[in-house]
Formats: structure tokens, sequence, C-alpha cells
């Protein structure tokens, strides 16, 4: 059941991380930072693939997918360009999360006003 | 008296962190398992509606961006995250937040200092990163290959 699987694996990569985040005190950033090395080097081991087959969107949505995509897309690139492709394939497969992120994000700063922090 | 209530307190502080942590962690499971939860009905919908499985894993993503950007825009997103903590900054709509969120505050700054600079504060190190680190699996990838 995919959804059940993609719900479970899902919230257990986050619960994991929020030990991370109580224990460490580290900052968002680096916590995300983190985590998209860790999903390139699990890409490149050949782990997360299996993950996504198992899980669904419970290994793809979690920002660790980031780093097997663009783990992916440097392969591919290499596979077909040689050499070049270790240049390229990142920025290509990773282009629509950080395009749609700078786009919309840029397009809400300006319908948005800033709020008061609570 | 007093030592009962001192012994009293000194256990509730000897307590209190494991339980918070539990608490942090139920809460960032089952908020972080929802957004994923939603992300693959969304994923399963473009797929019955006859787009291949790529494309609808990019429909997805598009679409969990532009939600997370409007949350945040409205404020919803940092309420959301104040209970779910990594459950909300893990999955891909975090990073929808983080490029959003300081975008929209340092508006007044001005176009190039403010928005174009900070709307990187996080996503900037998150794509360097990304980035070196699978060149460096790719140089050692492609290095396998020609020998």
């Amino acid at each position: 059941m995919i959804y059940l699987n993609a719900f479970l694996i899902g919230g257990l990569i986050c619960a994991l991380t929020q030990i991370l985040i109580d224990k460490t005190k580290l900052m968002p950033g680096r916590i995300m930072v983190m985590l998209v090395v860790l999903g390139s080097i699990f890409g490149a081991i050949g782990w997360y693939d299996d993950l996504i087959d198992f899980a669904g969107a419970g290994a793809s949505v979690p920002i660790c997918s980031f780093g097997n995509t663009l783990w992916k897309g440097v392969k591919e690139d290499i596979d077909t360009y040689g050499f070049t492709g270790i240049f390229t394939g990142g920025f290509t497969a990773g282009a629509i999360g950080i395009s749609s992120a700078l786009i919309f994000g840029y397009l809400a700063s300006l319908i948005f006003k800033p709020k008061m922090k609570d | 008296m007093d030592d009962i209530k001192k012994n009293y307190d000194d256990y509730v502080k000897s307590v209190t962190p494991t339980t918070s942590l539990a608490k942090n962690m139920w809460h960032a499971f089952l908020i972080g398992g929802a957004i994923c939860l939603f992300g693959q009905i969304l994923i399963t919908l473009f797929e019955t509606i006859g787009t291949d499985e790529e494309t609808a894993g990019a429909y997805e993503i598009i679409l969990l961006v532009f939600l997370a950007v409007m949350l945040t825009g409205l404020g919803i997103y940092p309420k959301l995250a104040k209970y779910a903590g990594a459950g909300t900054l893990v999955p891909i709509t975090g990073f929808a937040n983080s490029v959003s969120s300081p975008a929209i505050e340092f508006q007044k700054e001005g176009q190039i200092f403010g928005v174009g600079c900070r709307i990187f504060s996080i996503a900037g190190p998150v794509i360097l990163f990304g980035i070196l680190s699978s060149w460096v699996l790719g140089l050692l990838y492609w290095i396998g290959s020609v020998i």
C-alpha cells in the first residue's frame, strides 16, 4: 500500500530529523544541507531509488530526495555526454525544485507584505 | 515540605526534555507523514489523468512548492512549523518556505540586496553543497567509467 508507506517513511524521516534538531540545536539550514548531502550519497550507493520504489512520495518529498535527484542527473549526463556531464547534470535534474521555489518565492515577495513575528 | 517540592521540581526538570522530544517527534511524524501522503495522492492523481511517471512527479513538486509559498505568504506555514518542527522543515515544502520567507521579509531592502540576496539565504547553502556533493560523486563515477 503506497499511501501507507508514503505516510510512514515520510513521517519517519521527519521524526528522525527532529531528534537531530532537539539534540544538537543545529540551525535549519545546516539540517537541510546535511539531508541533501546524505541523499546524494545514498543515491550514489543505489539505496535511495529503492526507498522511492517502496515509499513513493514518502521518500521523494523529503529534501534528501533533492540530493538523490542531483546525483541521478549527474550520472545520466555522464552516461550521455561524458566528462561535461559532471557539471551539467545536477542543475538540469534539480531545475524543477530550484526554479519553482525561486520563481514562486519572488512572485510572493511582490504580492505579500512582511508579517510581524508573533 | 520544601524538600518534597524541590525533589519534585528536580524530577520534573529531569524528565521534561525526554517527553518533549517524544512529543516533538510525534508531531514531526504526523505532519511530515501527512505532507508526503498528500504528495503521493497528487502523484497518483496526475498519473490517473494520463501523465507519465516523471511528469507526474514534476507537477507534484511544482504544486507542493506553490502551495507552500502561498501558505508562507499568508502566514500559515510558520504557524504550522511551530507545531510540526522537522515535519514542515524536511519536506520540499520546507525548502519552498525557506526561499519565499526571506524574499517576502526583506523586500524593503530592495530588489538586489533585499529579495535577490536573501532569497538564497538557506537555498544557497542547500544548492551549493548539493551540487558539490553530487559533483564529487559524479567525478568518482566518471573516473570509474573511464578506467
